[in-house]
């Protein structure tokens, strides 16, 4: 990021748009007074109400985008109450401002409550209070919705709407616009390489740059993406669900997965949707009842339920893709992760180089393969570890939230390959809570609940989508 | 699963005493504990530890719960000892071939076994009644440690419950990928290291997410902490540590009275 001129009046919301890498959350952190002095050539000044974050943290607030390494007390109250302590604020006073804040952001429990019994969307909004418990002029929100399902991210937004006053200045970074879009009144775009796009009012940026938002990846509101459904019948049985279960984190389901469809596994936070992931991707034993292979998927590997098999022989089967990408990575280097499957399951060298290649290139990965896993940015990490996943060329893949936090150019790119896979007679399980996602490519839905239903299994099929 | 969480009944009365204080209890009289070699000494240490225990608010098979892993330590003493010690004077008790268990080998093993259990309890017993953050509170009013160092400890003891959970989730995604080790005992050892080294690189990260979020909210920036939640060091809490002292002492002076006494030094 560089040569950014912007000013910010007092009482001003700003929603700051960008494509992946223009440098939206560095210069949060800059606005935070966050930045290590070692982290770069540093030019210019940044200012709030005239002074130097560094030297005065007390003017800005920020909360981050994971709730999980955001709280730091075991206690609700306590977690409010530590900026407070931190801030040296007289001790009759910590307590009557930690119940406003609660209460600013419409929070539900006690202030006893024990932080790790919270959902992710109550712990975003707890955070949130712990940073307007300190009265910041400035408040920063660094993507605070992107790790939690939509009705979290709602709860959320709805704290963040309820919370502002006319005195306090918002900036937010958020890529899910058109949700962001009621609690902002001005969107400033950043250029990658340097300086900023465009500035003014939501509608007037939208229309001016619009398209070219949209083609780098922002979540521009009003386009819709053209459906990918399937153009044939679903082909052979692939893997089949008999009364799994793992009490008590999946009630009872069936399940049947077929070539050539995409099935979308949808349910409520908690109902065990990632668990029956990890059942048919031959991860976790299930608790009770049977997970199944047929011979079209499994071939001699059939007669033996996919948990019990060789990891070689199942990666090369049921391709699975984690909700967190970083869980995935073993290697070095971008080429190594894609080339260590092929490798594991005996491919020839020259094999192995054909098939890392064709996916760097289909996948935008190319100029990265010397890069070290960990260094990539949630889009890149997210492309990579689907492509780890499909070096072994498995005809089932079982994917959890692939969509997650994902620009709209990743999004689509996501849309495209699952649909061509599909296509091309692999079975796609997603786990998703993204509605658009199961609307552009499930052919199929199927909703995990926490409660068995009435004929007995945790799940209710709502049948073949119009295509 | 380690449990960590407090068990005892709110109230009750040494319970709820400052945890510097109890700490520091449970500290003196395991020390005075470990200054003989001698069985009667732990043993009356045992009983007192035993009697006191409704006084903390823990039942007695709670504590059992808990002091499991102690427990345990102390039968493989026994075992051990009775098996292999090559001490074996005394009367013979059993002599079944290899196995000659004599008084003098189970005397020596059963005064070790209660050794530990009496040296071991205090501090479990403190640790099941105190809760971290009150712990945290006291060490930063009542001992003046340093806030950097006893909230920092207390945020990362938050994160440690995860880490389990990252241990299944790698080894998972790991199998996912194709990569196992079968039987052979070096690919598991290379599979386990490697795992452990995704988990601490993973560790590291969050950590230092967590760290800048306590940045933003002013930790450690230089300006003097107030405190939410006063912890007070009183009269009673002086008595807790004098009367442990006084227990140990007691059980020290009855050893020495019955002649059992043997001093770890000298």
């Amino acid at each position: 990021m560089r040569g950014v001129d912007l000013r910010v009046e007092r009482g001003e919301r700003v929603l700051l748009l960008g494509p992946s890498g223009a440098g939206k959350s560095t210069l949060l952190a800059a606005l935070a007074g966050l930045l290590p002095e070692d982290s770069g050539e540093q030019e210019g000044a940044v200012e709030v109400d005239g002074v130097d974050p560094r030297a005065d943290r007390e003017r800005v607030g920020i909360v981050f985008q994971d709730p999980e390494t955001q709280l730091v007390m075991a206690r609700c109250g306590d977690d409010v109450a530590f900026g407070l302590e931190n801030r040296g604020v007289p001790a009759d006073e910590i307590w009557p401002r930690v119940d406003e804040a609660l209460r600013r952001v419409g929070f539900p429990y006690h202030r006893d409550r024990p932080t790790a019994a919270l959902s992710g969307g109550e712990q975003q909004r707890l955070a949130l209070a712990g940073t307007l418990a300190l009265r910041p002029g400035l408040l920063l929100l660094d993507e605070p919705t992107a790790n939690l399902d939509p009705a979290g991210a709602a709860l959320v937004r709805r704290a963040v709407a309820d919370a502002m006053d006319g005195d306090t200045t918002l900036i937010l970074v958020e890529h899910r616009v058109a949700e962001a879009l009621p609690l902002v009144d001005r969107v400033v775009v950043l250029e990658p390489g340097g300086g900023v796009r465009a500035d003014g009012p939501p509608e007037a940026v939208f229309a001016a740059h619009g398209d070219a938002l949209a083609a780098e990846g922002v979540w521009v509101p009003g386009r819709t993406v053209p459906p990918r459904h399937a153009g044939a019948a679903p082909g052979d049985l692939l893997i089949s669900a008999d009364r799994v279960a793992l009490p008590p984190r999946l009630a009872p389901i069936d399940l049947a997965v077929r070539a050539g469809e995409a099935l979308a596994v949808l349910g409520p936070n908690g109902a065990g949707k990632s668990t029956l992931a990890l059942l048919l991707g031959g991860l976790l034993r299930p608790g009770t009842g049977r997970v199944a292979a047929t011979g079209e998927l499994a071939g001699r590997h059939a007669r033996t339920p996919p948990y019990r098999w060789r990891a070689p022989a199942l990666a090369s089967r049921i391709g699975s893709v984690f909700q967190d990408p970083e869980h995935q990575f073993v290697t070095g280097t971008v080429f190594d992760e894609l080339a260590l499957g092929p490798r594991r399951i005996g491919q020839p060298e020259t094999a192995v180089r054909a098939t890392v290649d064709g996916l760097l290139d289909r996948l935008r990965l190319t100029a990265l393969a010397r890069a070290n896993p960990y260094t990539l940015s949630g889009g890149e990490a997210r492309r990579l570890s689907v492509a780890t996943a499909l070096a072994t060329a498995p005809r089932l893949l079982v994917c959890d939230e692939p969509t997650f936090g994902q620009d709209r150019r990743t999004w689509l790119e996501l849309v495209d390959l699952f649909a061509e896979l599909r296509d091309a007679g692999h079975g796609v399980v997603t786990v998703t809570h993204d509605p658009d996602f199961v609307a552009a490519l499930a052919d199929r839905r199927i909703t995990v609940t926490r409660e068995p239903s009435d004929d007995g299994t945790g799940a209710s099929g709502e049948g073949v989508e119009a295509a | 699963m380690i449990s960590i969480e407090p068990v005892a009944t709110p109230g009750a009365p040494l319970a709820r005493r400052n945890p510097v204080a109890k700490v520091v209890a449970a500290l003196v009289f395991s020390f005075t504990l470990l200054a003989t070699l001698d069985p009667v000494a732990p043993a009356i240490a045992l009983v007192v530890e035993l009697a006191v225990l409704p006084l903390f608010g823990i039942r007695y098979r709670m504590l059992a719960r808990r002091a499991a892993p102690v427990l345990l330590s102390a039968v493989g003493i026994v075992v051990t000892l009775v098996l292999f010690a090559a001490d074996r004077s005394g009367r013979v008790l059993v002599d079944a071939g290899p196995v000659l268990v004599t008084t003098g080998v189970l005397v020596t093993a059963l005064g070790l076994a209660l050794r530990m259990l009496a040296v071991a309890l205090p501090g479990v017993i403190v640790f099941a009644t105190t809760d971290p953050t009150d712990l945290a509170d006291a060490l930063i009013q009542n001992a003046k440690a340093p806030a950097r160092f006893a909230i920092g400890a207390l945020a990362a003891f938050r994160l440690v419950p995860l880490l389990g959970q990252e241990w299944q989730m790698i080894s998972m995604a790991r199998r996912a990928r194709g990569v196992d080790a079968g039987q052979n005992p070096l690919a598991r050892m290379r599979l386990f290291v490697s795992t452990a080294f995704a988990l601490l690189v993973g560790a590291i990260r969050r950590g230092t997410r967590l760290a800048v979020a306590m940045d933003a909210r002013g930790f450690d920036a230089g300006t003097p902490r107030t405190v939410a939640r006063r912890q007070r060091f009183r009269a009673a809490d002086g008595l807790l540590i004098a009367g442990a002292a006084a227990l140990a002492g007691a059980a020290l002076a009855v050893s020495v009275a019955l002649g059992t006494f043997r001093p770890l030094i000298g």
